[in-house]
């Protein structure tokens, strides 16, 4: 850390003062193809993705509701359905097979295009340049690419929900031998293929996102920002694109090795097959080596989608908490901690693939150790909320609900980390119940809570704030009174990924239950119309925002309502101070900006702080 | 009906946008949203504990009220211990979210933002974070370390007399063989699959020429039995809920799985009170369109039915005597031997049982 502290934020004078005279040129001519579609604005760059990843969670949303309806009431009509589903509702009942295809697209959009584009893509584009006081990202050319990539890959995925032999439904981590033999079901032909290239070119897309985020924060901090003046939302932005960079290339190569295998007749994941009456002539391939390459990203997978949202729950509970964010240094370390150990745990997923035991042994000590810095964190957001004096904003209610979720759901991954235990519970609803809460809603409660939070800086309006409490309570009501009854399903052995259970003993109890969750599911989907009316309403019809709406500390609030291509107008603003001077004992105000000089607040600085009035001076009169 | 819906919808629309307008004007004229610590916060402050309270009750009414439903008996020796291990576990996690929530939900009701009152300025205390995270680090050690052993014993090599029962997953079923009186599984060549051997059990071995299929598991009680997992086409999983048994069937890969089942089927119906209970085989690894239909019945026997049943079984080669042509010449001799000692003993126990049988009837 204090290495990082000696390094004085790199001179963005020059670069800054180029730009300025440029962008503001753009911002004033630009035709609308330039400014809202092929924008290289951040901010315009940044909503794209938000409205797509809105789109993307809608249809994701539709799917689970569909297959909802089997699961909770098997056996119901379901003609109704025959307008959007056609030939996959046959006399009434769903195709078991595109109910696996449902499975599969909505895992896939929902962790991928939802969490992934919609979360890393919405807030890492519009707050790193925001925050630490840049103009715009490093490269905008390679951040409009980025966008264009992933709309190019959501494309070809939507597209293949609707061929006739259906969209890919191996489960969203594609094991092959399934996903790789268009014989062994329909889903895995051209469903599959289409599949394969639309994660390559997100994966495309999501590098050079990554990239770019990586570098901005490096090169581009404003004078002052040091990096223990960086605000948690750009320390965990940082680090889910660095984990993205070290990880994604891992899927592109097990997706190529699959497209070898599905197309070129090679073995890598193929050995002694018999299928359809025909012995495959495939021999020497382990399908364990693709769950290990998928897995190797598909963990630190689950870190790219929980860490942007830890992050923005570490800035908006501090502002509305009115109070410093509980042990900063902590959380960093913890942020960090958490990038490495993601790295290193990807085979608690395999236990029982058959794969040695003693890397099963291994695999629980790592797993079990990245509990530690998570329980860090929650329990510094808990320390954040004591004696503070609370504002609830719909932001600041998402934030409690996300630590809600984050504590619930890592929890169980304690039973699940531990492989004795995991024999009985891997691949039941007690998993489904696990990552749904710490990953899915979690992550889901995090980009809400951005949206309620940033979208005056966004739209230059405010949301509806009472639309915004019914919306919240609607959601962590109904999120918990789906995903809490699928625990006890799990405990009892209840398989995921299942079209029916009444063929077993074993399964057959839990069918109120079942039947419960179901509409608890369909109450929290139509809620989030509330969500999507009061968004797109707001943007046109809002209440006019104001400067500084939360009265927060960080460099967003200091640009113009409706920013330009650009962000400040005039010089960028230094900074002095960390982020989280709030209700600072004697400060006049309950919060102090990063903006203002220690030379200005001394009745409020602290000891340490008597130093740096200072370093304040003479940066001042250097620039 | 279409664009009724549409319409509906419009018209929806049209009413909650008008709504929503007329709830903006009434808080601009109440000036209800310009202060901080107004009614709307005092609401959303209490709604938390509220949500505690229910929550909880909720949580203890389901636990109680279904509680014959999870976690169905164990019926093995590593059952019992990975159940206490999980319900240790559980335990620990239930006071760990009920302390940590009851912190969440009522710090947000007691200090909910009141004008003219300061948040404490609490930055840091090296001394807390020290203590939350050395406490975790050591119960987590602990259940690692008491899971880690558990782990090592159920891994460990299956002992020498365990009872050999061979599962070949395909789409969409499980394939049963047995290795025969000789209790060695004949090998087996993928390409050597056809219709009728459709385990693809190799007749140029002699070990396999007492192999035979079964249509259901049948294990013995207290003696290890050992699962030799494989899959035909595509990744299945083994999981015998009731045992803790869960083991991938991979392609071009075997796997396996022992366990000591401690409970016989029909001591599970009379401890169950359900004439009609069996224990199951599933698959728990996506596998196509059937995934959810693999269902297998596994029954355990006490240990004289199960030499019984053993006994009874017709061998593969006996049962379909075409396939001697096969055999390689040198050792037809011994796969005919092996059909006719089978028929003998299947026949006389097959035999033998309906006078048992027959007896019981009669008294």
């Amino acid at each position: 850390m204090e290495s990082l502290d000696l390094q004085p934020a790199r001179s963005v004078d020059t670069h800054g003062h180029g730009h300025d005279h440029h962008d503001d040129h753009d911002h004033e001519e630009g035709t609308f193809l330039t400014k809202y579609i092929f924008s290289q604005d951040h901010k315009v760059i940044a909503k794209q993705f938000l409205i797509s990843g809105i789109f993307w969670a809608i249809i994701g949303g539709t799917l689970s509701s569909i297959f909802r309806i089997q699961l909770g009431f098997p056996g119901t009509d379901l003609s109704f359905l025959k307008p959007i589903l056609g030939g996959w509702i046959e006399d009434g009942k769903l195709n078991p097979e595109f109910y696996l295809a449902m499975v599969t697209m909505h895992g896939t959009i929902m962790v991928f295009f939802v969490l992934t584009a919609g979360l890393s893509g919405t807030f890492s584009n519009f707050l790193i340049p925001l925050q630490i006081g840049a103009r715009d990202m490093a490269s905008g050319f390679l951040n409009m690419l980025s966008y264009w990539f992933f709309f190019a890959s959501s494309v070809i995925m939507l597209w293949s929900l609707f061929i006739e032999t259906g969209p890919a439904s191996g489960g969203w981590v594609i094991y092959p031998p399934l996903s790789a033999l268009p014989q062994a079901a329909p889903g895995s032909g051209t469903g599959m293929t289409m599949w394969l290239f639309a994660m390559a070119l997100f994966i495309v897309s999501s590098l050079l996102g990554s990239i770019n985020y990586v570098s901005t924060v490096i090169n581009m901090r404003t004078k002052g920002m040091t990096f223990t003046r960086l605000p948690l939302t750009i320390w965990a932005f940082f680090f889910t694109a660095i984990i993205g960079i070290l990880s994604f290339p891992v899927l592109l190569s097990a997706a190529l090795l699959l497209m070898f295998d599905r197309s070129m007749g090679t073995s890598f994941y193929l050995s002694e097959i018999y299928i359809n009456g025909e012995a495959l002539p495939n021999m020497g391939g382990s399908p364990i080596l693709f769950q290990h390459l998928f897995w190797f990203l598909g963990h630190p997978e689950v870190y790219i989608v929980l860490l942007p949202a830890l992050g923005i729950t570490s800035e908006v509970i501090a502002v509305n908490s009115r109070k410093p964010i509980f042990g900063y240094k902590a959380m960093i370390g913890s942020i960090m901690a958490i990038t490495l150990l993601s790295f290193i745990v990807w085979a608690h997923h395999m236990f029982v693939t058959g794969m040695n035991p003693f890397l099963g042994s291994i695999f629980m000590f790592l797993t079990l150790i990245i509990a530690i810095p998570s329980a860090v964190k929650a329990f510094n957001y808990i320390t954040t909320l004591w004696r503070g004096n609370l504002v609830f904003t719909p932001g600041m209610l998402f934030s409690i609900g996300l630590v809600s979720f984050f504590i619930s759901g890592g929890l169980t991954g304690v039973a699940l980390g531990n492989s004795a235990i995991d024999i009985q519970l891997h691949d039941t609803y007690f998993v489904v119940a696990h990552f749904h809460l710490v990953m899915g809603s979690a992550s889901f409660f995090g980009m809400v809570a951005g949206v309620y939070h940033w979208f005056p800086k966004m739209f230059g309006r405010m949301m509806n704030e009472k639309l915004g409490y019914i919306h919240f309570w609607m959601t962590f009501i109904g999120v918990y009174c789906v995903f809490f009854p699928l625990h006890y399903t799990g405990i009892a052995g209840f398989p995921r990924r299942y079209y029916s259970f009444t063929s077993y003993d074993a399964f057959k109890s839990f069918g109120d239950l079942n039947a419960f969750v179901s509409v608890a599911a369909f109450v929290t989907f139509v809620a989030q119309f509330i969500f999507i009316f009061n968004f797109f309403y707001s943007i046109f019809r809002g209440r006019r925002a104001p400067m500084n709406p939360w009265r927060a500390n960080t460099l967003e609030w200091t640009t113009p309502i409706h920013p330009g291509h650009g962000n400040w107008v005039g010089e960028i603003p230094h900074v002095y101070r960390w982020p989280y001077d709030y209700s600072k004992p004697g400060a006049d105000e309950d919060f102090i900006m990063q903006t203002i000089p220690f030379a200005q607040t001394s009745s409020s600085n602290l000891e340490g702080e008597v130093d740096l009035v200072e370093e304040t001076t003479s940066v001042k009169s250097h620039a | 009906m279409f664009y009724l819906i549409i319409a509906a919808t419009v018209l929806l629309l049209i009413v909650f946008g008008l709504l929503v307008r007329a709830q903006v004007l009434i808080d601009i004229f109440t000036k209800s949203s310009e202060s901080r610590g107004g009614l709307s916060n005092k609401i959303n402050g209490l709604m938390f504990p509220l949500f505690f309270v229910f929550g909880l009750a909720g949580f203890i009414y389901l636990t109680v009220s279904s509680r014959k439903d999870y976690l169905p008996d164990s019926a093995s020796i590593h059952g019992v211990i990975t159940d206490h291990l999980f319900w240790v576990t559980m335990g620990v996690i239930t006071v760990v979210f009920i302390a940590t929530h009851v912190l969440l939900f009522f710090f947000p009701y007691v200090y909910q933002y009141k004008e003219g009152n300061k948040a404490l300025f609490y930055p840091v205390n090296h001394r807390l974070e020290f203590i939350w995270t050395v406490i975790p680090a050591i119960v987590l050690s602990l259940l690692v370390f008491t899971g880690w052993k558990a782990w090592s014993d159920i891994t460990k090599a299956a002992p020498k007399d365990a009872v050999v029962v061979e599962l070949v997953g395909k789409q969409f079923n499980w394939l049963v063989r047995y290795p025969g009186l000789d209790k060695e599984l004949g090998k087996h060549n993928y390409r050597k699959i056809d219709e009728l051997n459709s385990v693809g059990i190799d007749f140029a071995d002699k070990n396999s020429f007492d192999d035979f299929m079964a249509g259901e598991v049948h294990i013995p009680v207290n003696k290890p039995v050992l699962f030799k997992i494989r899959a035909r086409d595509v990744l299945h999983s083994v999981f015998a809920p009731h045992f803790r048994v869960k083991m991938d069937a991979v392609p071009g890969m075997p796997t396996h799985f022992w366990f000591v089942p401690t409970i016989t089927s029909s001591e599970m119906k009379a401890k169950l009170g359900k004439p009609d209970f069996t224990y199951e085989i599933a698959c728990t690894e996506v596998c196509g369109s059937g995934h959810f239909g693999m269902r297998m019945r596994l029954v355990v026997d006490d240990e004289d039915e199960f030499d019984a049943w053993i006994k009874s079984q017709q061998s593969f080669l006996a049962k379909n005597p075409d396939y001697l042509k096969k055999v390689p010449d040198n050792l037809k001799k011994l796969a005919e031997q092996s059909i006719e000692d089978n028929l003998k003993s299947s026949k006389t126990t097959a035999l033998s049982e309906l006078q048992e049988k027959l007896i019981t009837k009669a008294f």
